[in-house]
């Protein structure tokens, strides 16, 4: 889901870069407000949690590889504007050392994982489980579904980036100048692939991890996002 | 044993796991992440590369492509298992130390 250079047109990395920028002021400016200094080491661990399980691929036997963000955790634990910044700090260094993602692609790869799928991700948990119990079965149940359709929210959100390309930017003769792929052929290989198989592992280290901290530590979930 | 502590362990046990999401693509015989092709993936799945991804292609000269040292394209899996838990520490060290300074900026002291 790490869009690199070359895929998007120029105006293309200049709107979203434009479209996060205030994204970014205002979430410093609430998270300002809100986040607690005992809040921080959780801040480091959801963004170094992010970075590292973006790094495990996960295969389609004979096809691509996907991976999931670790984002929509991020959300349940920080709140959504905290959990921007954490993956926001993960997909920078990784496109900066690691060409992991353009670096004329920062502002739309943190439009799709650090804003569409936290903030996504962050509604449809709460949501799901409203009004139930910190310790209750229906948390871990509401954290796998907002992992599961955040993460799908976020590739097609990708995929339509990549779509666009080639009704914005063509030569004379057809050829396209940047992505040379459509929204008809984008979207389903994105979404297809992310709803057979990468959206699985969003759900499944949301919620075990969800399930984990309500054991041991319950007021992770009962303070998280406020 | 504090929850951070635990969670702590958690991160470094997944850096020790990470070359898996280098192995199982390999072994699953499955390619790069759909739209994350190099120039030369895409020049084979369409018959050219598009001018202006060509040119922006090669903008930016990460010190670690690809989460691996630069040269050691060709070498063997156990190498670029190395590199890979070299690069999951390097990148891991840098995202914390950033994060927690944007943290220590930005929380509310003494809560």
């Amino acid at each position: 889901m790490h869009i690199p250079d070359g895929y998007l047109g120029p105006t293309t990395c200049g709107v979203f870069y434009a479209f996060m920028l205030p994204i970014w002021v205002v979430a410093s400016k609430i998270v300002r407000k809100t986040l607690k200094a005992r809040q921080v080491p959780l801040l480091a661990i959801a963004a170094a949690f992010s970075f590292v399980i973006m790094m495990l691929n996960v295969p389609i036997p004979g096809g691509t590889t996907g991976h999931a963000v670790g984002a929509v955790l991020a959300a349940i634990l920080l709140g959504p504007w905290a959990a921007c910044i954490a993956v926001t700090v993960a997909l920078v260094v990784q496109a900066l050392l690691f060409g992991d993602g353009g670096i004329t692609a920062i502002g739309a790869n943190c439009l799709n994982m650090a804003f569409v799928e936290v903030f996504s991700g962050y509604y449809l948990y709460r949501l799901f489980s409203y009004g139930s119990d910190v310790s209750s079965g229906r948390r871990v149940i509401a954290a796998g579904i907002a992992g599961y359709a955040a993460l799908n929210i976020a590739a097609l959100s990708t995929a339509v980036m990549f779509g666009v390309q080639p009704l914005l930017h063509k030569t004379a003769n057809g050829q396209a100048l940047y992505c040379p792929y459509g929204l008809n052929v984008a979207i389903p290989a994105m979404l297809g692939e992310h709803l057979l198989i990468f959206g699985w592992v969003e759900a499944a280290v949301t919620a075990l991890v969800i399930k984990y901290l309500q054991k041991q530590a319950p007021e992770l979930l009962a303070e998280g996002g406020r | 044993m504090k929850i951070t502590t635990k969670l702590w362990i958690g991160i470094v046990v997944l850096i020790a796991l990470a070359p898996l999401g280098l192995l199982l693509p390999e072994y699953f015989n499955a390619n790069d992440a759909w739209g994350e092709w190099g120039t030369d993936g895409i020049k084979e799945l369409t018959g050219y590369i598009p001018r202006g991804l060509e040119k922006l292609s090669s903008l930016w000269n990460a010190p670690m492509p690809d989460y691996a040292f630069k040269g050691w394209e060709e070498k063997g899996l156990p190498h670029l298992s190395f590199a890979y838990i070299i690069s999951a520490i390097a990148g891991i060290a840098i995202v914390v130390l950033a994060a927690f300074i944007i943290g220590k900026i930005l929380s509310k002291k003494g809560e």
